[in-house]
């Protein structure tokens, strides 16, 4: 028995674990890496980029509109500007949130959309309104609201306007 | 090696102490091998009754036992058994058993390690098993542990996370105490290329055992770190990737794949050439296979996930790869038949369940093959044609290996010869019903079954219901097992050192039983 080697084939043994452990992390960055390089899973057919939804012939105007039914609590606003977005084109916007106690707030944005209408073809994919919004004291958060308004929208609807209100839950924390 | 002979070993020689320490703190090889041997016995009772509560609920269509949830838990729960609880435990105890009495050893490189080794076996197993009690019930999104599902559940997932990664760092450790053992301490004259077969295999298991259970462990944290610390690894809205975790786990879960049936093939390669009376055919061509299979493995996980939406030079590329691993598997099943050829064939028990296993894990292959075929395998991912296949390789492969092995060196380990009866009644039940059990499942797949449901479509029912017929029949078959290996303990034929008569090898050169401590003078090897 030869307690040296047995120590340094441990050790070494050790170090492979240790290493294979870090490449399991490596393996994230790793295979963009090589999708890259050998240009496989990069080609247009592969590639989610081509929106064929897009109905570029005309615009709508989204004006967006805040409220917050307790103006001592919070801070909420809305972008500045409308936005114009052709039918069927994903878009990001961002609402910005301020908690003006020194109390940790709970809230949540109840949306709603003027003409009625637009409420069907108004496809929300990701929007702060589907959480609750947890703020620590004069915390302040931008939260994004992705989405599509779909080709479906009647062409004479020129202005839709999409409006939050935010309520305060309760006293939880 | 001659210095450290001179000087007393570390631990003095003494017969076993008694009591529960003996098993508790024990650094003994022999004995850790039998705490192996049965954690892996206590493990396939739990999970073989979760299969015959699958089975059951599959007997006819609709819901009658378990509600959906709670089917979903038992499937999950007896694939990580069956293969962290049960397979990997179960080679491991052969392992501590044979690799010191097989190369001439006195014990494990490292037995303390080797006792740290297996007590963190029976925590992962209870943190496994009592999830189930938790709210929410234990995992349920299958034992691949594929986001977004597993991001989603409860409480039990954390666990089970937690057991993965214990049970991971129970192989690694074992795994550096084996290798360390097979390359450091051989007895003199007992070259790499004279090493029994099982050494080999098993030497090889241990480097892909230290290759990819940090992987599965790094991809484990990575969904414990989604789940619990707000990271986006595998979380689409975040930017994450769920695909991600599918590749990372199959860079694991292929050569997972080879660690469940390389000391399957060791095992068979000791067992064949004895009941032939005839060396092993071809021994170098068996250890190049072993290690092609090895290194094959890390270059093919992509076939279990040819649906992802893979680009078509990525699907033909592990297509061709996967094909490929046929060469050298081919090259084992061969040299067993050629080691069968013209022998002096006796058909005891463990010979039996060896000669099964030739047949039926190539069965298994096979369907392997099928399976590797990338316009075929998106008419069958996710069948009961994959399910059939997996249980061809692991039960009648794996399993059946294990048989063999514990059939051929049970007179070993406890002095007593096998009751043949009683051991041909398991064999001939077990592998008849493991058939009808099975066999069907291929049909089931092709016709268009899914796996992983409680319910299913009218036109698959007389097929589950011969299924589960096959089921109840090989669950019960099993206690004839039991009912041997107690037997067997108990008394019967007194074992010779050599037990069997064409049994070549060191561990026949020690009494039977083996003696506490072997081999503390190292044999010479000619």
């Amino acid at each position: 028995m030869n307690a040296n080697g047995n120590q340094r084939t441990s050790t070494w043994l050790t170090t492979l674990a240790a290493a294979m452990f870090a490449f399991g992390f490596a393996l994230v960055p790793l295979y963009d890496v090589f999708c890259d390089l050998t240009g496989l899973n990069r080609d247009a057919a592969q590639s989610l980029v081509n929106n064929t939804q897009v109905d570029a012939s005309r615009r709508v105007r989204i004006e967006l509109v805040a409220n917050v039914q307790d103006g001592a609590l919070w801070r909420f606003a809305a972008p500045r500007q409308p936005v114009d977005v052709h039918p069927g084109e994903l878009v990001q916007i961002e609402y910005e949130l301020e908690n003006l106690t020194g109390q940790p707030l709970v809230g949540r944005a109840v949306p709603s959309y003027a003409p009625l209408a637009a409420a069907a073809h108004f496809k929300k994919i990701d929007c702060f309104c589907f959480r609750e919004q947890r703020l620590a004291p004069h915390e302040k958060v931008r939260l994004p609201v992705l989405f599509v308004l779909d080709r479906g929208v009647a062409r004479d609807m020129k202005v839709v306007t999409l409006s939050y209100t935010f309520f305060a839950l309760g006293k939880r924390t | 090696m001659e210095a450290n002979l001179a000087q007393p070993l570390p631990q003095a020689h003494h017969a076993a102490p008694g009591g529960v320490w003996r098993w508790l703190a024990s650094t003994n090889h022999k004995d850790i091998g039998t705490l192996y041997f049965w954690f892996a016995a206590t493990m396939f009772l739990i999970g073989g009754l979760m299969a015959m509560l699958i089975r059951a609920e599959l007997f006819q269509p609709g819901l009658q036992l378990v509600q959906p949830e709670a089917f979903n838990q038992l499937t999950t729960l007896h694939g990580l058994i069956m293969i962290f609880g049960v397979i990997m435990p179960a080679f491991t105890a052969f392992a501590n058993w044979q690799v010191p009495l097989m190369i001439g050893a006195p014990d494990m490189a490292f037995p303390r390690m080797n006792n740290w080794s297996f007590w963190l076996l029976p925590v992962a197993g209870v943190f496994l098993v009592g999830s189930t009690l938790l709210p929410g019930g234990a995992v349920a999104g299958g034992w691949t542990m594929y986001p977004p599902l597993f991001l989603q559940g409860g409480i039990s997932y954390d666990l089970t996370i937690f057991a993965i990664h214990i049970m991971g760092a129970s192989s690694i450790m074992g795994s550096i105490n084996i290798a360390t053992t097979i390359l450091n301490m051989r007895a003199p004259g007992m070259t790499l290329m004279k090493m029994p077969l099982f050494v080999w295999t098993w030497l090889i298991t241990a480097f892909l055992l230290i290759a990819v259970m940090p992987v599965l462990a790094g991809a484990v944290t990575m969904l414990l770190a989604d789940r619990n610390f707000g990271t986006h690894f595998f979380d689409a809205a975040g930017g994450g990737d769920p695909v991600l975790f599918q590749h990372v786990f199959w860079f694991f879960g292929h050569p997972e794949v080879y660690i469940l049936i390389l000391p399957a093939f060791g095992i068979i390669s000791s067992v064949i050439p004895t009941f032939s009376r005839k060396p092993l055919f071809g021994y170098a061509s068996m250890v190049y296979a072993t290690a092609s299979i090895a290194i094959l493995s890390f270059l093919v996980w992509g076939h279990h996930m040819f649906t992802v939406g893979m680009p078509a030079a990525a699907q033909l590329y592990f297509m061709y790869a996967t094909l490929l691993i046929a060469v050298p598997t081919g090259v084992k099943v061969f040299n067993w038949v050629a080691t069968m050829w013209r022998g002096s064939l006796t058909f005891e028990t463990a010979m039996l369940f060896a000669v099964a296993f030739v047949c039926l894990f190539t069965i298994g292959g096979f369907s392997g093959l099928v399976l590797a075929m990338v316009p075929v395998d998106i008419q069958l991912q996710d069948t009961y044609y994959v399910v059939a296949h997996f249980h061809y390789v692991l039960v009648t492969g794996a399993l059946f290996s294990i048989y063999a092995g514990l059939y051929y060196w049970l007179p070993k380990w406890t002095g007593h010869m096998v009751n043949e009866t009683w051991g041909r009644w398991h064999f001939w039940l077990s592998a008849i019903s493991v058939n009808v059990l099975f066999f069907p499942m291929h049909f089931l797949g092709l016709a268009g079954m899914p796996r992983r449901i409680p319910d299913y479509a009218l036109q698959f029912a007389d097929f589950n219901r011969v299924a589960s017929i096959g089921g109840f029949v090989f669950g019960a078959s099993q206690i004839l097992l039991l009912i041997v290996i107690l037997k067997c303990i108990r008394g019967g034929e007194k074992a010779e050192a050599r037990a069997w008569e064409g049994a070549e090898g060191l561990e026949w050169t020690v009494p039977s039983p083996a003696p506490y401590h072997t081999f503390a003078q190292p044999p010479e090897v000619k």
